[in-house]
């Protein structure tokens, strides 16, 4: 069963003459343990696609399958309890709340869903722990460096039994040294099962991933065909 | 790549045999740029035609010991901080196939540059497979795999900027554009005032 499927998924804002087609039937298809990148320029869709396969809105038309649950079958409740628990998101501009502690930021999403919160913590701390930041989880947002907020946001979006990964230019403006490092993150909590899809323009960001696939104009355009395999490259530089 | 200077860089630690450099050599640049032993050999004895490096003298082979001169040091110091030559663009032949592609009939240009995209991104998660994979104290291996990264990551900007200018003119097969030879030629003008 795939971690989110989208099928001819399409998204229409305004009507009339201001009528704007963000999506205009998107198929995309992501398994459990595969890293995506949906990777196009600004206006292209590839935000609205991220806020839609994680229920953040709804699609014009189309169906939108989370773990296997069609996602226009919930009700609003339903929906808000699924993201909870089910989906991680990571933003650009991290969305940490200034005034909780590291550990509180990624304990709230458990705590928001009914977890008590002694479990929940517990949760938050194997959750910071993985991503090395168990030194810091009494640090409120604006005592850690741009790398700790954003490591912050990437546990705040594994924890608990997350199943779905998403994340819209997730190394925001961070430099390539501490880009590559949340990478590496997104990258590990895949190969732990989770189904990650990353948005973003960036090609050095995009190649982390298992596939990309290019959105133009509210459509998906092309997608990257299966690798070789590394030793291939090692031969090529070799000749 | 100069080999030359390579070996000179290694000589200039300490004196080594030829087999020695090559392992060497190969460890630091990760491994990306194998060498044959021959090639090293051939090359140590250019270098000491040139009265930059000298052997024991007495073995042979493998045997064989190389140290550097104080004219080596010399050679070595200036290749190190004379810049490669960047100065005049290299002839692309990507960027050909787009300018050609432009205007073209039957060839749309998005599709030639999505085609050239998508093989680039490919070659790119190539790289990072590898430096996924790479041992973290590897330092050499991550700096060749950066540089390599950066100089995709740099042929994909000129793309997506290729293909942003292209819409903004507003069409996917645009007549060719006016000629622009009066402005390469007044580049390369430019050049030449600045090398003089």
């Amino acid at each position: 069963m795939s971690a989110l499927q989208l099928s001819r998924v399409t998204k229409v804002y305004g009507s009339g003459a201001a009528e704007v087609h963000a999506l205009r039937g998107v198929d995309l298809c992501v398994e459990p343990g595969e890293l995506v990148a949906v990777m196009g320029p600004s206006g292209s869709g590839k935000s609205t696609l991220l806020t839609i396969a994680g229920s953040l809105e709804e699609p014009s038309g189309g169906e939108v399958n989370v773990g296997g649950v069609g996602l226009s079958k919930l009700s609003r409740n339903e929906r808000a309890a699924l993201r909870r628990r089910a989906i991680g998101y990571v933003f650009q501009d991290f969305n940490l709340l200034p005034g909780l502690t590291a550990a509180e930021n990624v304990s709230l999403p458990l705590e928001l869903d009914g977890v008590p919160v002694r479990a929940a913590r517990a949760a938050a701390a194997v959750a910071l722990e993985r991503l090395g930041l168990i030194d810091r989880a009494g640090r409120f947002p604006d005592e850690l460096s741009g790398g700790e907020r954003q490591r912050v946001a990437v546990a705040r979006a594994i924890v608990g039994d997350r199943h779905l990964l998403l994340a819209d230019e997730p190394s925001g403006a961070l430099d390539s040294v501490n880009a590559e490092s949340v990478m590496r993150l997104v990258r590990e909590s895949c190969q732990g099962g989770v189904a990650g899809v990353v948005v973003t323009h960036d090609a050095q960001l995009a190649s982390w991933a298992d596939r990309v696939v290019f959105i133009r104009d509210g459509r998906i355009v092309d997608q990257t065909a299966e690798p070789d395999g590394p030793e291939s490259l090692l031969e090529n530089a070799a000749r | 790549m100069s080999v030359r200077h390579a070996l000179l860089a290694l000589l200039s630690e300490a004196p080594k045999y030829g087999l020695q450099m090559r392992d060497e050599f190969e460890r630091r640049t990760g491994e990306i740029w194998p060498l044959n032993v021959g090639q090293v050999y051939t090359t140590l004895q250019r270098l000491e035609r040139d009265g930059l490096v000298v052997s024991d003298g007495e073995a042979e082979g493998a045997q064989k010991s190389y140290r550097i001169t104080p004219e080596g040091a010399t050679e070595l110091a200036t290749w190190l901080r004379t810049p490669p030559d960047l100065s005049s663009p290299p002839r692309d032949e990507l960027v050909i196939k787009i300018l050609v592609g432009i205007g073209l009939p039957g060839v749309d240009v998005h599709e030639v540059i999505q085609a050239h995209r998508r093989h680039v991104v490919e070659l790119m998660q190539e790289w990072t497979r590898i430096k996924r994979d790479a041992a973290a104290d590897d330092l050499s291996l991550a700096l060749v795999l950066d540089a390599e990264l950066f100089r995709l990551d740099s042929v994909i900007r000129w793309l997506d900027a290729a293909e942003g200018r292209l819409r903004r003119v507003g069409a996917t097969n645009p007549s060719r554009p006016a000629a622009s030879k009066p402005s390469a030629t007044q580049a390369r003008r430019g050049r030449e005032r600045v090398a003089r």
